[in-house]
């Protein structure tokens, strides 16, 4: 095999694992969401109508016969998988309407909250690395408002915020998402604590990149101190961060729940918290499968263009 | 020696500098010493208050004043009066005894649950070992807030169930280091000469391998229970904790959300308090955990 070959090979194997690892995983959050309905105390009939119900006998035979309720669990499995792969998430039977029909009306502000923080927490976890990485004091200072902001629960930041911008100095809108101005303080109380992460993890990969040879060589070509930082060692420490994308998606996803009750947003959010408070499992699974499925995507996305990138990845 | 005398001599100016980081180093590190003591201190003082709330204040958490409703901070009440004219600051004292129990117990749950699942993975071979951690990471690529809901949905509300979800949310992650911990000890010197020895292997396990285990993994619990603490709280903020009329810090945070415009001390003390609580975790948390890396490199 010629060289090209040869890399083009093990391109297309470690292609091959990463997407049937993000399969696996997929059936495997099928899987948990099928058990999480199982779980549910009761007749699963019962728990699909809601507390609510006034359906007649002949009803909850039908959706007993729909669903295969009387069937063995492993067919159950098998139906419910099939249901899934054509992009079948059931039906909500509060809101009696198609689950993923509902997740796609609700899903557009969630998006533009997640994609306003993920660019606010970035620029500031930037500056506060860059600016004080291997400095003593300003690190010290840096430090401790990350350590604040990591700690500071978003619902009570964004309650803050409010109370300060929205009802004092009355600068923002107190609820709703019609606005660019209303999305300013939930995409701040978002970003944050996120951002606090983000700058130490970036700090900590500047530092040992700033003690590389190659910083000294760029200053002696006569870059100032901040350009150095800022196109070289900044490449470097930024590699750290694609290891956090995992843990970044899950946390923007988890903490809109919040920020979105907060601000009395509409949004994916509200519509999770809403069907968990009355049992709606088809909505909470059908979340459940959209999220894990957005996490498989992006991570499975960052991983082939490092592979892409990267030669050293290529291995194994 | 004689290779590092030139460098030290060749300008007076650098022993000075070199003398003056070490001091400006000594003094951010007496610095960091004494916040770690406050942070120490602020908690030995939650923990009091959260045991005996009375002590600290004679009001009654659920006590109702209507002729002062909504009144704001001040010498009479601290932290003001809520709608229904309760002191938020004996409000707050109480609520600290729900809002750390259930941050405690949903740590203790976590630990447990994920000591078991690690210690199983990295002991029983290789399919085992597969399965369970290709399971921790399903679990691991859910938000742990959405695990949480998802657990909630099916247990039910209430402050238990909020403390099991949230426990739940952990477990994968516990397990995963559980496991590289206990991978890492298996193969070691001193368990490798009880298997010489002819150890039984629950002996093995108890005496040898979980203790060696255990000591990163309540390291990063520490941090772990001012997490939990955060999504304990938030699951309650979101109503699906304790009910309306018990102190408990998420819960009061969600009633002061609909008198911001009025009375803000009613949501803010609470979380307040949370934050607080938080920040002195982790200033001890990450001090412990440096001084446990120093002790193992």
């Amino acid at each position: 095999m010629t060289g090209a070959g040869l890399v083009r090979g093990t391109l297309v194997r470690g292609t091959a694992v990463r997407l049937a690892a993000a399969v696996a995983v997929m059936l495997g959050a099928a899987t948990l969401a099928f058990a999480a309905l199982q779980l549910v105390p009761g007749d699963p009939v019962a728990v699909l109508l809601g507390p609510a119900t006034t359906a007649s006998p002949e009803v909850r035979a039908q959706i007993r016969d729909d669903f295969g309720f009387d069937r063995p669990v492993v067919v159950q499995y098998a139906s419910y998988l099939g249901h899934l792969v054509r992009g079948d998430l059931g039906e909500s039977y509060q809101l009696q309407r198609p689950v993923a029909e509902l997740i796609d009306s609700q899903l557009w502000p969630t998006v533009q909250l997640a994609s306003a923080a993920v660019v606010l927490a970035v620029a500031i976890a930037v500056i506060s690395a860059v600016t004080t990485a291997g400095r003593p004091l300003p690190r010290m200072l840096a430090s401790a408002w990350e350590l604040v902001a990591v700690s500071t629960p978003s619902y009570w930041l964004g309650i803050v915020l409010l109370t300060f911008f929205s009802f004092r100095l009355t600068i923002f809108p107190v609820a709703g998402a019609q606005s660019f101005s209303a999305l300013v303080l939930p995409a701040v109380t978002l970003a944050l604590p996120v951002a606090g992460v983000l700058a130490q993890v970036l700090r900590e990969g500047l530092e040992t990149a700033l003690a590389q040879p190659f910083v000294v060589t760029a200053r002696a070509r006569g870059l100032t101190r901040m350009a150095v930082r800022f196109r070289h060692a900044l490449r470097h420490a930024a590699v750290s961060l694609v290891t956090l994308t995992g843990w970044l998606t899950g946390t923007l996803l988890g903490g809109a729940v919040l920020v979105e009750v907060v601000f009395a947003r509409p949004g994916i959010g509200t519509l999770t918290l809403q069907a968990v408070a009355n049992k709606d499992m088809p909505v909470v699974i059908g979340v459940v499968m959209i999220s894990a499925f957005v996490f498989v995507l992006i991570s499975t996305v960052v991983d082939l263009a490092y592979l892409a990138i990267d030669p050293r990845l290529r291995k194994g | 020696m004689t290779a590092t005398q030139p460098g030290l001599l060749t300008g007076p100016g650098s022993i000075l500098t070199t003398a003056g980081r070490a001091s400006g180093r000594s003094r951010r590190r007496r610095l960091s010493h004494a916040g770690v003591a406050l942070a120490g201190a602020l908690l030995v003082l939650l923990t009091l208050v959260a045991i005996a709330p009375e002590l600290f204040t004679d009001r009654a958490p659920n006590e109702t004043d209507l002729a002062r409703t909504m009144a704001g901070p001040g010498g009479a009440h601290w932290f003001g009066t809520d709608q229904l004219g309760r002191d938020v600051f004996a409000r707050v004292l109480h609520g600290a005894r729900t809002s750390l129990l259930v941050g405690a117990g949903s740590t203790v749950f976590a630990l447990l649950g994920g000591t078991v699942l690690g210690l199983a993975a990295a002991l029983s071979g290789r399919v085992g070992d597969q399965v369970l951690m290709r399971f921790a990471d399903v679990l691991l690529s859910l938000p742990s807030l959405l695990l949480a809901l998802l657990a909630v949905a099916v247990l039910g509300t209430g402050t238990v169930n909020v403390m099991l979800a949230v426990a739940i949310a952990f477990v994968p992650g516990y397990a995963r280091i559980v496991r590289a911990e206990a991978l890492v000890v298996r193969r070691s010197g001193y368990v490798e000469a009880a298997v010489g020895l002819g150890l039984l292997r629950p002996v093995l396990v108890a005496r040898h391998v979980l203790p060696n285990t255990l000591g990163p993994l309540l390291v990063l619990a520490t941090v772990g229970f001012g997490t939990s603490v955060i999504y304990a709280s938030g699951l309650s903020f979101l109503g699906l904790g304790a009910g309306p009329p018990s102190p408990e810090w998420g819960a009061m945070l969600s009633q002061g959300r609909d008198f911001l415009a009025t009375a803000w001390w009613i949501g803010v003390f609470p979380g307040f308090a949370i934050t607080v609580t938080v920040i002195a975790v982790n200033v001890v948390g990450r001090f412990a955990q440096r001084r446990f890396a120093g002790r193992i490199s």
